[in-house]
């Protein structure tokens, strides 16, 4: 229970369907703030608080467990170290994969609890994750990192609600949260900061800006880590002859941030790596699904082709702004088949 | 519910509820000069007479706060700002490393922002203060500004050699403080055989009302007030006096006073109980500081590679509260600094479970815990394998 309205509705609907409910708040940031700025950010001791009211409300027994230290090895370290190597971690992702579905299941599982219950927008009946009923709010792409064994020990109350929904239960069950804001961007970096905090915690990387085309360095950078695959906005660029110009490329070697024409971000095939099933198997060697390269992003017709342990993904719709880092995942119409992370990308 | 956390707060006692109810709708500032005033004031002097003569001081002595932090914020800040600003070479305070937060956050606040220095007194694997450390942090007793050594430990149970210690710093001419929260009540807590200087009592650990307290102060040492107003409690501490808290706290202490002998020996009966289930349910259990003098409804736990929060929200779910004893902010556990100076390793620290009883405590809240402590503990290691 973060403290929002999607968990506090999650954990009612839970009650109501007569499951034995404790209410648990993560604390995973090591120096929490104590009151929220905005709507940014998590883990203060307001949402804390936001959360046991919800939990007094709903007259279940509630908890904060320390996961600050799990939280910054395996998701906040991670995101530096991706972004260190030249991709573009999605840390909602590691969260699940790592603390949700991992830290906070296993103890829960060795304590005689059988699932973690969350207020994720996505289906799961029999196995099957699926997108959420509501598309502008669906996180399906971020729980296909989830194992079949994983999601055996979940549940997802609200698939079948709108966002709308949702805050109008909440209103009416008289839970306090019911207006609160969504939260938004990284939690872990609640001023939305992101290059100042990757400048902090990797030291300033001065390198080249080149032109793809030309190969003439056209500019400079103070650490590739600021750039995004697809950016457009604030490169600064002088010598592109009035052309506009997009992040093409990463190149954490050479420390060179490669940039060219629109066209060029186009991507019609990738590479991923530590594919996961939802079901536990892949459908078979290859097949046709539909893919999506990033959270909230559209989907294209593809083709998956397993190669031993990585997937060969080509997409019939060529996608922009794929950034090695991210996750490709596999729909069957709205069912999610499974996911990969994205390794390298091709025209 | 089985409600194993007397050391946290013990439930109000009748007579101090009666006392409370009788006051509440009293009109009248004690610190008035007209007759509502005058009749109040005579409830809060007759409640300082009734601590006065419980604790072996004179009425003079007792000053009303409002609890326990502020008792210790006012002991220590109090003595050391007073002490200091007499001869600024006095510097030093001198504590025991297993000192409640409110001491021993105020005496790092003080080295922090004010000047302060700390001397750590050595404590054996039970918690008690060894009195040699102490005689060798007085050898320079003129850079002394004072002693704080708690009377007993609300986390382990340990008793202090107080007196001992107290006549240690008497022979320094240097003032001590005490923190009796824990002792005072179950223990015979008496100023006219114990040369303390300043000791911080609270109402809500003895049965009286919380946010009710008292910090005994000897005639003759001075003290810089925490608190500036009024000047109501002898120009050191302000604040409109509580009537009804005062009358509820008071009469607390008579009852505890009058039924010490008998409360004792049923508690500490029920607690060696306690510890005889627990070590049966669990053999590998640590009791700790169990050679030591202690506090008589405390029983401190460490099971080996177990994770005490995970064991707490077992015995929570099975309607027994109890605590892993250490200080929590937001509903996380903070490593215990008092297992730490006690050199109780880290692992070992996070399977700690403090059992404390008091006076409405029974054998059916014994039974309960024996009953599922082993269970618990089985799958609170669990949840620790998994961490």
């Amino acid at each position: 229970m973060s403290g929002g309205v999607d968990s506090a509705v999650a954990a009612a609907r839970a009650v109501d369907a007569g499951h034995d409910v404790t209410g648990v708040h993560l604390a995973l940031s090591r120096v929490p703030a104590s009151t929220r700025s905005g709507a940014r950010g998590c883990c203060t001791a307001e949402d804390a608080r936001d959360a046991r009211r919800a939990a007094d409300a709903l007259g279940i027994a509630f908890y904060v467990w320390d996961l600050a230290e799990r939280f910054h090895a395996d998701v906040v370290d991670d995101f530096v170290a991706e972004y260190g190597a030249g991709r573009t971690p999605n840390p909602c992702l590691r969260c699940n994969e790592r603390i949700k579905f991992a830290a906070v299941l296993d103890r829960a599982r060795a304590l005689g609890y059988d699932a973690v219950v969350t207020g994720h927008h996505a289906r799961l009946h029999g196995g099957a994750l699926r997108r959420s009923v509501d598309s502008a709010k669906d996180q399906s792409y971020v729980l296909a990192v989830c194992t079949a064994e994983q999601l055996a020990h979940a549940m997802f109350p609200l698939g079948e609600s709108t966002k709308d929904e949702v805050r109008a239960e909440a209103a009416r069950r008289g839970l306090a949260v019911a207006a609160k804001p969504d939260s938004h961007d990284i939690c872990f970096i609640p001023d939305g900061d992101t290059a100042g905090f990757l400048r902090r915690r990797l030291g300033a990387a001065p390198g080249d800006v080149v032109d793809d085309e030309t190969d003439a360095v056209v500019g400079r950078h103070d650490g590739a880590f600021a750039y995004t695959v697809g950016q457009r906005r604030g490169l600064g660029l002088a010598h592109t002859g009035g052309r506009p110009r997009y992040v093409l490329a990463i190149e954490p070697v050479s420390n060179v941030v490669r940039v060219g024409a629109a066209d060029r971000l186009d991507v019609g095939r990738l590479t991923g790596v530590h594919p996961v099933w939802t079901t536990g198997r892949p459908p078979s060697a290859s097949f046709d699904c539909s893919a999506q390269v990033r959270a909230h992003g559209s989907t294209s017709r593809a083709t998956a082709r397993l190669h031993r342990d990585a997937l060969d993904v080509t997409l019939h719709n060529p996608q922009r702004g794929v950034a090695p880092g991210q996750a490709v995942v596999l729909y069957d119409g709205d069912t999610v088949i499974g996911s990969a992370t994205i390794d390298s990308t091709d025209a | 519910m089985h409600y194993l956390d007397h050391a946290a707060t013990t439930p109000l006692l009748p007579v101090a509820r009666a006392a409370i109810d009788a006051e509440l709708d009293r009109v009248g500032n004690p610190s008035s000069v007209h007759a509502a005033g005058r009749a109040a004031r005579a409830v809060v002097e007759s409640a300082r007479e009734r601590l006065a003569a419980a604790f072996g001081v004179d009425p003079i002595e007792v000053l009303f706060t409002s609890g326990g932090t502020e008792g210790d914020n006012l002991g220590v800040a109090g003595l050391f700002r007073a002490r200091r600003d007499a001869d600024p070479l006095r510097t030093r305070i001198v504590l025991s490393p297993t000192e409640h937060h409110a001491v021993d956050d105020t005496a790092r606040w003080l080295a922090a922002h004010d000047g302060a220095e700390l001397v750590w007194l050595a404590v054996d694997p039970t918690g008690r203060v060894d009195p040699e450390s102490l005689r060798a942090a007085l050898r320079d007793p003129s850079a002394v500004a004072l002693v704080s050594v708690m009377w007993a430990n609300n986390e382990i149970g340990t008793v202090q050699p107080i007196a001992e210690l107290a006549a240690i710093a008497r022979e320094h001419g240097v003032p001590m403080h005490t923190d009796a929260v824990q002792a005072a009540g179950p223990l015979h807590v008496d100023l006219s055989t114990v040369d303390v200087d300043v000791m911080t009592i609270t109402g809500h650990k003895l049965g009286g009302p919380v946010g009710t307290g008292a910090l005994m102060l000897r005639r003759g040492v001075v003290l810089q007030p925490v608190l500036h107003g009024g000047g109501q409690e002898r120009q050191v501490r302000s604040g409109t006096l509580d009537t009804a808290g005062a009358a509820g706290f008071a009469a607390a202490v008579d009852a505890v006073v009058a039924g010490r002998a008998d409360t004792v020996a049923r508690v500490s009966a029920l607690r060696d109980r306690l510890v005889g289930a627990v070590r049966q349910a669990v053999p590998d259990v640590i009791v700790t500081g169990e050679a030591a003098p202690r506090l008589p409804g405390t029983a401190h736990f460490l099971f080996p590679e177990c994770d005490g929060d995970a064991l707490l929200m077992l015995l929570d779910a099975a309607g027994i509260a109890a605590s892993t004893g250490a200080a929590c902010s937001s509903g996380v556990t903070e490593p215990s600094h008092v297992l730490a100076a006690i050199g109780v390793e880290e692992s070992l620290a996070r399977g700690a479970l403090r059992c404390s009883l008091g006076w409405s405590s029974t054998d059916d809240d014994v039974a309960a815990t024996g009953a599922v402590i082993g269970g618990a503990v089985q799958r609170a290691r669990l949840a620790a394998a998994v961490r």
